[in-house]
């Protein structure tokens, strides 16, 4: 046998290993591995550290900007808004004091704790017949001054019902939003951010579904300079179902985030998530992060959770990160999924191919691609209206 | 009459073993109303030159000309090709998530015609055609191509072809893949379409079975790149018995 020498690695300079030093995006390094469900939480904002901007939870957000939600003074008083309601539902102001509050979370996060210790009133929406109902609120008028809400939506024991929360103008608002699905109802609950272009949102939203219960949470987020919305669902009795979908195009300049967590905590409980987005002009960016947890009491569990990315120009960033923890190793399923990328031109070839100009073939393409989370809204007229914002925001997109 | 005529046509196209020449001057006249068959064996370059009518930006063009009634179709964009009258059916059509099939149909009929079809006429087309091919109706509803089968990707494209009413039509390959009832569903809706609007065809085909269905005028034999053997349907009949190996000896030894 003849010896073979095997080649020896170049040596690199001291920094120049990939790998081989400590990343420079915020110290990873030095946050311990932490089961997400062991995040620290309070209402306080005091018991939270300064934020930098290198924590995980802010990094890849903009927070110079939404620093006044994190660390100013906010207005906490009621504000105006408008709202349609069918019969089997309720929506009142209630006090701090109310049983409901802080039934469905608690912050995990500093401007989240900032909008808890300060809202004076809670918008509470109450959802208690089995026919189908309906609630809109329309916030278009809280201005530009820092501001503080907090939301109760509470589906009462085998409800049905939509409660769609659509919001525009100018704004500079933290917010927390509580859901709380009792046994057997089925809520839909959208969030649509149409906010003009200086607007500056971050909310976090708190759920706890019952038993055979199901939630189906819908962010819609086209307009606003900064639009953070994270959601997270705790799947808290057996048979609860979570279904959480997402849309947003950001144009240029626009930064749209959201951080997803799913919560399987009992047993045979499902959950789908799927998030979409498109991103079109120099310094349009998005971040989604879904985290997925399964706990150790979680038999059973269904879970699957994609985000897809679709870049229409150059100089955008699309940040997609996926996580998954498992602790029971009796579940039925749990998948990811992530991909971003430009056009399949295999699809404008085939429209162009019949005769479509490669404009219109481009703009239906990214149309059919968001389409799919629109069509989950189950909802036709708040469909065709957001199928109009969306061919609006595509008016700028380059052939 | 219009008249599709390709004359000495070389197309090649890259590959990851660089560029790979596919197809060595092909000579080809298509009347209006007639139906011509091009058969070879995999890898002769039927699918190219179906490809390459179409535009698709894959095969690059090297020399030789395609011209309708004396126009440059190999100038023209792949979407003014489709208006200037050319339409191809392709043997693997890619799936359009979130666009349905009526609405595809009806914008990709609006590109032709200049105009959007009379709302009340335009439906009862459609549905006569979806009843002509077995359709079911939902399938207006569905998102184009996506979870269709085969046999229905195929009926789709035929769909298209009896919509759109292109002046000729290149056939990739419509026959594989279909068992004998879908193959007949086919044929008929390609006969009708051929009734209909005098329609020129471009059959591309492996195998004889779809010529008892569709009968063509003039067959041509594909090999290496290039037309070996033209004829009247009696050439299909001898394929039929004799396959391509005659050909084959003379072109690929070794």
């Amino acid at each position: 046998m003849s010896a073979v020498t095997s080649p020896q690695p170049p040596v690199l300079a001291a920094a120049g290993q990939h790998g081989n030093t400590a990343h420079s995006d915020g110290g990873w390094a030095l946050v311990p591995v932490q089961t997400r469900s062991e995040r620290f939480t309070s209402v306080d904002p005091a018991a939270f550290d300064a934020v930098t901007g290198l924590e995980a939870d802010w990094k890849l957000t903009p927070v110079a900007i939404v620093r006044p939600l994190i660390d100013g003074v906010l207005d906490g008083s009621p504000y105006q808004y408008s709202s349609t309601e069918t019969e089997g539902t309720s929506l009142e102001w209630v006090d701090r004091s109310d049983v409901r509050v802080g039934a469905a979370g608690m912050p995990e996060e500093k401007a989240s704790a900032n909008a808890w210790s300060t809202f004076e009133k809670a918008l509470s929406i109450t959802l208690s017949g089995e026919e189908t109902a309906h609630v809109t609120v329309n916030r278009s008028a809280l201005g530009g001054h820092a501001r503080a809400a907090h939301t109760l939506i509470t589906a009462k024991p085998n409800s049905n019902a939509t409660v769609v929360l659509q919001n525009s103008g100018s704004a500079l608002l933290s917010e927390n939003v509580e859901i709380v699905v009792e046994d057997g109802a089925n809520l839909t609950v959208i969030s649509v951010q149409e906010w003009d272009g200086s607007a500056v949102h971050l909310a976090s939203h708190f759920a706890r579904v019952g038993r055979d219960a199901r939630l189906k949470h819908i962010v819609v987020s086209l307009g606003g300079k900064v639009v953070r919305v994270n959601p997270s669902v705790h799947l808290v009795e057996a048979g609860a179902d979570g279904q959480l979908f997402g849309l947003y195009f950001a144009d240029a300049g626009q930064h749209l985030e959201q951080r997803v967590y799913v919560h399987h905590v009992a047993p045979n409980t499902i959950s789908r998530v799927n998030y979409k987005g498109a991103l079109n002009g120099a310094g349009a960016r998005t971040v989604w992060v879904g985290d997925v947890l399964i706990g150790p009491d979680a038999a059973g569990t269904d879970s699957y959770e994609a985000n897809r990315n679709l870049v229409l120009s150059e100089g955008t960033r699309a940040d997609s990160i996926p996580n998954l923890e498992i602790e029971c190793g009796d579940i039925v399923g749990a998948g990811h999924a992530s991909a971003t990328g430009r056009f399949d031109d295999e699809h404008l070839f085939y429209l162009q191919a019949r005769g479509i100009p490669e404009d219109k073939a481009r703009r239906l393409v990214v149309l059919g691609f968001l389409t799919e989370i629109i069509q989950k809204i189950g909802k036709g007229d708040l469909e065709s209206r957001l199928l109009e914002a969306i061919e609006i925001e595509l008016g700028g997109v380059a052939a | 009459m219009s008249t599709l005529v390709i004359n000495d046509l070389h197309v090649s196209v890259e590959t990851d073993q660089g560029t790979k020449h596919i197809l060595k001057g092909v000579d080809l006249t298509l009347e209006q109303g007639s139906i011509h068959a091009i058969m070879g064996p995999n890898g002769s370059g039927k699918s190219t030159l179906a490809y390459t009518i179409a535009g698709h930006p894959k095969y690059h063009v090297e020399s030789g000309s395609v011209k309708l009634d004396g126009e440059e179709v190999l100038d023209m964009s792949v979407d003014a090709r489709a208006r200037a009258g050319i339409f191809l059916a392709m043997q693997y059509p890619v799936e359009i998530p979130g666009v349905t099939v009526s609405n595809f149909l009806r914008t990709a009929k609006t590109a032709i015609d200049g105009e959007a079809p009379a709302l009340r006429p335009w439906l009862k087309e459609i549905r006569g055609s979806m009843e002509a091919l077995r359709m079911d109706k939902t399938f207006a509803e569905r998102n184009v191509n996506e979870g269709f089968s085969g046999g229905e990707k195929k009926r789709h494209e035929i769909l298209q072809l009896e919509l759109l009413k292109p002046r000729f039509a290149v056939l990739d390959e419509t026959d594989s893949g279909l068992d004998v009832d879908a193959l007949k569903i086919v044929s008929e809706g390609v006969n009708r379409a051929k009734a209909n609007t005098g329609l020129g065809v471009l059959l591309i085909t492996h195998y004889t079975r779809i010529l008892r269905y569709i009968h063509p005028d003039f067959v041509h034999v594909f090999v290496d790149g290039r037309v070996a053997e033209e004829g009247g349907p009696e050439l299909a009949d001898r394929l039929e018995n004799e396959g391509y190996d005659r050909y084959l000896t003379g072109t690929s030894v070794g």
